[in-house]
């Protein structure tokens, strides 16, 4: 696996269940890759972001 | 139309608030006008329709009014007016056969591909490109700067990929249910809201986390 198949599973585990063996490959792939390790916590950022910004868009001007 | 309706009527009737608290946000215009503009801008993105989206607007605005008073905090109220928009939004996707031409989806995609740019012939990161650590991406939600640097991104996607982003990660539709309101594939758009993804997360990095402002220490 390189860095943009691990990449693109990182952002379809968002919207689907990935099989065991994708999994597997991933993990193996991100234990030794900084990069993709964190593109895969910025995916999980990217979703906070987005219901932060929905929620609590301009709560400053409280 | 919605069961958020019948859920607060209830709550209404056993409300106990001071009624002075309930009448500060329907007077205050300002906050009614950006609580509006606000909602427009996310409907005309979700429905690239500007009578639609005003009409799901209004809808929703004139539903969640008539019940503002239960929120002490205005954030609470904004979290409520936009859960009803989120379902007058899904509703009219819902209905709609197909409000984007698949074709016209897909073209974008194919002219839009800027992978070579970020992975080498070996699909492995360009040195420079390779994803940094956001450290505590939390904190930057507090932060003000950093939602207009959010919205920038946003609005720089290509407008399908924005469409179907805020789709998945604002309202949270379903994969399936956007695949069946868009009539496109599910390869289709796992390829998009993948790009989608790429893009943000890029212009993200360079525009904030790289910037050093996520630990206030950079100028703004």
């Amino acid at each position: 696996m390189n860095c943009k198949e691990a990449t693109r599973l990182l952002s379809e585990k968002k919207d689907r269940p990935l099989s065991a063996q994708e999994k597997m490959a991933l993990k193996i792939h991100t234990m030794i890759c900084a990069g993709c390790r964190n593109f895969g916590k910025q995916m999980d950022a990217l979703s906070v972001f987005s219901q932060a910004y929905i929620k609590e868009k301009d709560h400053k001007d409280e | 139309m919605f069961d958020q309706n019948e859920a607060l009527d209830e709550h209404n009737a056993s409300s106990s608030m001071n009624p002075q608290a309930k009448a500060l946000y329907l007077n205050d215009p300002k906050f009614l006008a950006e609580l509006r503009l606000m909602m427009l801008k996310f409907a005309k993105l979700q429905l690239a329709d500007e009578a639609l989206a005003e009409d799901a607007v209004q809808e929703a605005l004139i539903g969640a009014l008539k019940n503002a008073g239960n929120f002490e905090r205005r954030s609470a109220l904004k979290t409520w007016v936009f859960g009803i928009l989120k379902h007058k939004i899904a509703d009219i996707l819902r209905k709609r056969q197909r409000y984007v031409e698949a074709s016209s989806l897909l073209k974008e995609d194919q002219e839009d591909d800027n992978m070579e740019q970020l992975f080498t012939d070996h699909g492995h990161w360009h040195k420079h490109e390779r994803p940094a650590n956001w450290g505590l991406p939390h904190e930057a939600v507090k932060q003000d700067h950093f939602w207009r640097i959010f919205e920038t991104c946003l609005h720089g996607l290509p407008e399908n990929q924005a469409r179907l982003f805020m789709m998945r990660e604002f309202i949270q539709l379903d994969a399936d249910e956007i695949c069946q309101s868009l009539d496109i594939t599910t390869s289709n758009l796992h390829v998009m809201l993948y790009r989608a993804r790429l893009k943000l997360r890029e212009c993200l990095e360079n525009k904030w986390f790289l910037k050093g402002e996520a630990t206030g220490a950079g100028t703004l």
